[in-house]
C-alpha cells in the first residue's frame, strides 16, 4: 500500500545531504550538537523533543523520540504528561487568538 | 503489545527451543557480521584477559516463566546440576585464579544441593554471587530463611526488578510478581541487605520491558532509589542496566511482536568498540548444569561450547581456556550496544 509516510524513510534521513551536501552536513552537525549534554541534559532534551514532535505532528519524530524516551528511562505516565504539555500549548495558542477574534468583533460592532 | 504465553519454549514445542534454529535465524538477518566489527576494533579473534568470574548455571528449573528469559527456564524444566557435577566445579575453581563464583539458573535455590554448594564455596573464601529472582524467597516456607542463609555465607544478592511499578514488572515477569518481589526485598532489607554500612550487598538488575535499549545506568539507579524508597521503603546498593540479548524467549517476543529486524538494526548501529573490549566473556567462564564449559551464559543457551579441546569440567584445563578464542556470533551485538551490557550491567 502506498502512503505518504513510510517508517523505513526515517533511516534515510541522512540521504538529504546527497543533494545539498554542505547544508545537510551543517544541519546534522547542529542537530547532533543540540542533543549533547549541556545546560540541559540529553535526557531532558529528549522529553522536550517528544513533546515538540507531537506539536509539529511529525510521525518520524514521534517514533524516534518515543523510542529514545523509553531508552532514557521515561515511563508511560511521564511521556503522556509531556504530550499534554504540547497539547496545552497548541490548544492555548488556538484559544488565545480568541482574544483577537473578540477584539475584531468588537471593532466591527456598534 | 503482543500476547505471549507464560510457558517455556520447550513446553510450547516452539522450534526456537532448539538453539540451532535460533542461530539460523540470527545468521539470516542481513547485517554486518559481528566478527567484522570486532576486526575493525582490532579485537578479532576475541581473547580472554583472565578468568576472574566462574559462573555456574545450576539448573533451568524456575518458579517463574519470564517472557524475556534467555535460559527458557520454568517449572517444567528438570535439568539441574547434580552434587557430583558441583564437585567437579569445586575442583575446577581450585585450578582457576578466580575471585568470584556467580551462581545462576533458573532459580538456583530450587536445586536441592544449592545450600551445600554455597557452604563449600564459603569455605573457599570466594566472593559468592547468587542471582536470586526474589519471588523464590516467598514461594514456599522452606525458602523463607534464604535472606538469613545468604547473610551467614556473605552472599552478594543480585535480583531482577525491571521497574518500580507492577505494570511493567508483571508484564515481563508474570502477574503478581512485583508485589511478591517487594515483599522479598523487604525481607532482605530486614536482615541488612542493601542497607548502607551493613556490608551485605543487594544489587538490582533492570532489563528493558520491550524492544529497546536500557537507559543510562546511573540515572536509572537514582530514579529507582527514590521511587523504591519513597513508595515501598525498599533499599538496595547498585542497579545494573542490562540489554536483552536476542535469543531464546526474548527472540520469540521479538519475532511475534514484529520487532526482530528493528531491534537487530538498533543493536548493530549502536555497536560501541569500547564496550566490545570489555565484554564479560573476557573475564568469565560459564558452566552448564551438566558440566560443560562455555564463554558465557548466552553461548551456553545457544549450545556453543568453548573452542577448546576439553569442553567438559571432567577434563578442566585452565591454561587451555585462557588461550582460547571466544566464540562470537550475531547475538553478541547485545553486549556491545551503547554503554555495553554484562551480568554486572554497563561496561563503559
Ligand atoms: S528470567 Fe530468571 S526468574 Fe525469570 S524465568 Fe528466567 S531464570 Fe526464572
Ligand atoms: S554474548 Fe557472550 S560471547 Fe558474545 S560478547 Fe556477550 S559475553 Fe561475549
Amino acid at each position: 500500500m502506498k502512503t505518504y509516510y513510510n517508517p523505513e524513510d526515517l533511516k534515510k534521513f541522512g540521504d538529504i545531504s546527497e543533494w545539498q551536501e554542505k547544508l545537510g552536513e551543517k544541519f546534522f552537525d547542529y542537530y547532533g550538537a543540540i542533543f549533547q549534554d549541556g545546560a540541559l541534559t540529553k535526557r531532558e532534551k529528549t522529553l522536550i523533543a517528544l513533546a515538540v514532535s507531537h506539536a509539529v505532528q511529525c510521525p518520524y519524530c514521534i517514533d524516534a523520540y518515543t523510542e529514545e524516551s523509553m531508552e532514557q528511562g521515561y515511563d508511560e505516565e511521564q511521556m503522556m504528561e509531556a504530550v499534554h504539555v504540547a497539547s496545552a500549548l497548541k490548544g492555548g495558542a488556538t484559544l488565545v487568538h480568541g482574544v483577537q477574534m473578540m477584539n475584531k468583533y468588537k471593532d466591527l460592532s456598534m | 503489545m503482543v500476547k505471549l504465553y507464560n510457558k517455556s519454549l520447550l513446553s510450547q514445542s516452539d522450534s526456537l527451543s532448539d538453539p540451532k534454529n535460533q542461530l539460523n535465524l540470527l545468521d539470516k538477518v542481513n547485517l554486518i557480521p559481528f566478527q567484522e566489527n570486532l576486526k575493525k576494533s582490532n579485537l578479532f579473534p576475541l581473547k580472554p584477559i583472565n578468568i576472574d568470574v566462574f559462573q555456574v548455571n545450576i539448573g533451568k528449573m524456575c518458579n517463574q516463566v519470564c517472557k524475556h528469559c534467555h535460559v527458557d527456564a520454568g517449572p517444567d524444566r528438570k535439568e539441574i546440576m547434580t552434587r557430583d557435577t558441583m564437585h567437579l566445579c569445586l575442583d575446577a575453581i581450585d585450578k582457576t585464579s578466580c575471585s568470584t563464583v556467580d551462581i545462576t539458573g533458573g532459580a538456583p535455590e530450587m536445586n536441592p544441593d544449592f545450600r551445600w554448594f554455597v557452604k563449600e564455596l564459603f569455605k573457599k573464601n570466594k566472593k559468592i554471587i547468587v542471582r536470586c529472582n526474589l519471588t523464590i524467597i516467598v514461594a514456599n516456607k522452606k525458602y523463607n530463611d534464604l535472606p538469613i542463609f545468604f547473610k551467614k555465607h556473605n552472599v552478594e544478592v543480585v535480583s531482577s526488578l525491571p521497574y518500580f511499578n507492577s505494570k511493567k514488572t508483571d508484564a515481563q515477569r508474570g502477574n503478581g510478581i512485583f508485589d511478591k518481589s517487594i515483599k522479598a526485598l523487604k525481607m532482605l532489607n530486614e536482615v541488612g541487605y542493601g542497607i548502607e554500612g551493613s556490608g551485605l550487598v543487594l544489587n538490582l538488575v533492570y532489563n528493558p520491558t520491550g524492544a529497546f535499549l536500557p537507559p543510562n545506568q546511573s540515572v536509572l539507579e537514582a530514579d529507582f532509589k527514590i521511587k523504591l524508597m519513597g513508595k515501598f521503603g525498599v533499599q538496595f546498593n547498585n542497579l545494573f542496566a542490562i540489554t536483552n540479548i536476542p535469543i531464546s524467549r526474548f527472540l520469540q517476543y521479538l519475532l511475534v511482536s514484529d520487532n526482530y529486524k528493528g531491534y537487530m538494526q538498533k543493536l548493530v548501529s549502536s555497536y560501541n568498540p569500547m564496550a566490545a573490549s570489555s565484554v564479560m566473556c573476557r573475564n568469565t567462564i560459564s558452566i552448564s548444569w551438566d558440566g560443560y564449559i562455555y564463554d558465557c551464559d548466552f553461548n551456553q543457551m545457544l549450545d556453543l561450547k568453548v573452542s577448546a579441546k576439553e569442553k567438559h569440567l571432567s577434563k578442566y584445563n585452565f591454561e587451555e581456556l585462557l588461550n582460547r578464542n571466544i566464540i562470537v556470533n550475531q547475538h553478541c551485538y547485545g553486549c556491545t550496544a551503547g554503554s555495553g551490557s554484562s551480568c554486572g550491567g554497563s561496561v563503559t
